[in-house]
């Protein structure tokens, strides 16, 4: 329960939120920055803080949350210019003044809104996140094969990304060249290449991501691994792959 | 892989040379430069120190006499390292005004220090293009030009001091940068505690970068007071004082 002590009633804040808005819908309409004020409350995050704003002062505007506790990464946006999950922070952590971009990189849905779902899947395609194998139709009775708790604690690990976006938004290369796999991508490559039930090879591997789209095009400006919400080890997952790549297919073409 | 309508075919093992050997040149030359920034500042011990690694490069140990030649062509392979690494490096950078606007825009906004770091190592890597050639270009076409005195002149009378204080900033920024890169890009000796490691790596890095800034000051500082000294005996060459008391 939120409780408010007697001696922070004082210090809670106005704040003013300074909004990107834009409608692709209405290309009428030029993309502009809208200012908002708003008491702060004790233990408000910027989810409140958001739907406190839709609620009393402007129902049109447009953002995304659905767990509201950095589960489903749906409301990634830049919060003065950094990409965070806007639910996960705070507003006592931010200044007084708080401007609110939608996350680069991505298909703008409206305001704060992005349709990261639809990078998610092409990346997903192009690359081949899931499991290869051989079998035919998997008889679903059989007993699966063990695995090294070593190793599925590691898998489980890697598998805890929710595709957010903010790796790809925190990412140099990747707002330079879109077409750049991202973290995201690399991470999720190299958690299928440590999985022994995938029986893609090396080769295989190198073959989606042997170059600078893959991770050859990754410049180590490690912004990933420093804003990922769910702290994969990130810079990691991408030296691993590129060591793995690096030593793939001898020579040179 | 198919990108809009253009099939670009599949990967190639050159993107992982291209990235190996970018590498691998970048790790040489940061070395080369620190242990050359060890040999040049051998002039604080002394001029007949920076006389003696003068001669030993020239091969009077091994052959009996000097051979500035052998000067001219390790210069000559240090440019074509040079050449290799800045040409993959090209890769790296920004190309055109939509991917600097979005750089730009990343850097202002995110903060990150690694990210404003890359940014340096890529405008420090344009300006050694330019200094490091003229740098070596003047070392191939004079070799025997090396000296207590013939490098203090070349510095102070010929007026190479500018071009060597901003090249030191210049190179130890980007060289620094490059090896901490170096090491978080494929992921070696971080394997324990990465997290801990980056920051100890980051801290030796900066610590590295600012004891050579110093001793490249202090050299230079050197060069250019026996410059002044010398000024009025240009054509003049050093002779040890082994030598002299014969």
């Amino acid at each position: 329960m939120n409780t408010i002590a007697a001696k922070n009633l004082h210090s809670l804040r106005t704040l003013t939120f300074n909004i990107f808005r834009y409608d692709p819908k209405r290309p009428e309409v030029k993309p502009r920055m809208d200012s908002y004020q708003l008491e702060e409350a004790d233990a408000m995050t910027l989810f409140i803080a958001l739907n406190e704003l839709r609620e009393t002062q402007d129902p049109t505007l447009q953002f995304d949350f659905v767990c509201r506790a950095g589960i489903c990464g749906s409301s990634g946006m830049l919060i003065n210019g950094v990409p965070k999950l806007a639910c996960r922070v705070l507003t006592k952590d931010l200044p007084a003044t708080i401007s609110l971009a939608p996350l680069p990189g991505f298909e703008l849905i409206g305001d704060l809104s992005v349709n990261t779902g639809k990078w998610m899947r092409g990346m997903s395609e192009r690359l081949e996140t899931w499991i290869h194998t051989s079998e035919q139709e998997p008889d679903f009775h059989k007993i699966e094969q063990p695995m090294e708790p070593e190793l599925s604690e590691k898998l489980y690990e890697l598998e805890r990304c929710v595709e957010c976006g903010v790796c790809f938004s925190a990412c140099g290369t990747a707002q330079m060249r879109p077409n750049f796999a991202g973290a995201v991508g690399l991470n999720q490559m190299a958690r299928f290449q440590l999985d022994p039930r995938d029986e893609r090879t090396d080769a295989d591997f190198y073959e989606v991501i042997g170059d600078e789209n893959g991770v050859f095009g990754c410049m180590t400006l490690l912004g990933c691994d420093d804003l990922c919400p769910k702290e994969l080890p990130l810079a990691q997952q991408i030296a691993y792959m590129r060591r793995k790549m690096a030593k793939t297919r001898k020579g040179l073409f | 892989m198919i990108i809009g309508t253009v099939d670009l075919g599949r990967p190639t093992r050159l993107s992982a040379w291209m990235d190996i050997v970018q590498g691998v040149t970048g790790l040489f030359l940061v070395v080369f430069m620190w242990a050359h920034m060890f040999l040049v500042s051998s002039i604080l011990l002394g001029k007949d120190a920076m006389y003696f690694v003068t001669r030993l490069f020239e091969g009077e140990l091994f052959f009996g006499r000097a051979f500035p030649q052998l000067v001219s062509m390790l210069a000559f392979f240090i440019l074509t390292v040079l050449f290799v690494h800045a040409f993959l490096a090209l890769r790296r950078f920004p190309t055109s005004a939509n991917q600097y606007r979005s750089l730009h825009r990343l850097i202002q906004g995110l903060k990150h220090k690694d990210t404003t770091l890359w940014y340096a190592q890529v405008l420090t890597g344009f300006i050694l293009f330019f200094l490091a050639s003229v740098h070596l270009y003047q070392l191939i076409s004079h070799p025997g030009d090396i000296g207590p005195y013939a490098t203090s002149d070349r510095i102070y009378s010929e007026r190479m001091w500018p071009l060597y204080l901003i090249m030191l900033f210049v190179v130890e920024l980007h060289a620094g940068a490059g090896i901490y890169r170096l090491v978080m890009k494929w992921g070696i000796f971080l394997d324990s505690n990465p997290k801990t490691m980056r920051t100890r790596l980051r801290k030796i890095k900066w610590l590295i970068t600012v004891f050579f800034i110093v001793l490249g000051l202090l050299t230079l500082g050197a060069y250019m007071k026996i410059g002044h000294a010398h000024q009025d005996a240009v054509s003049q060459r050093y002779h040890p004082a082994i030598e002299q008391s014969l």
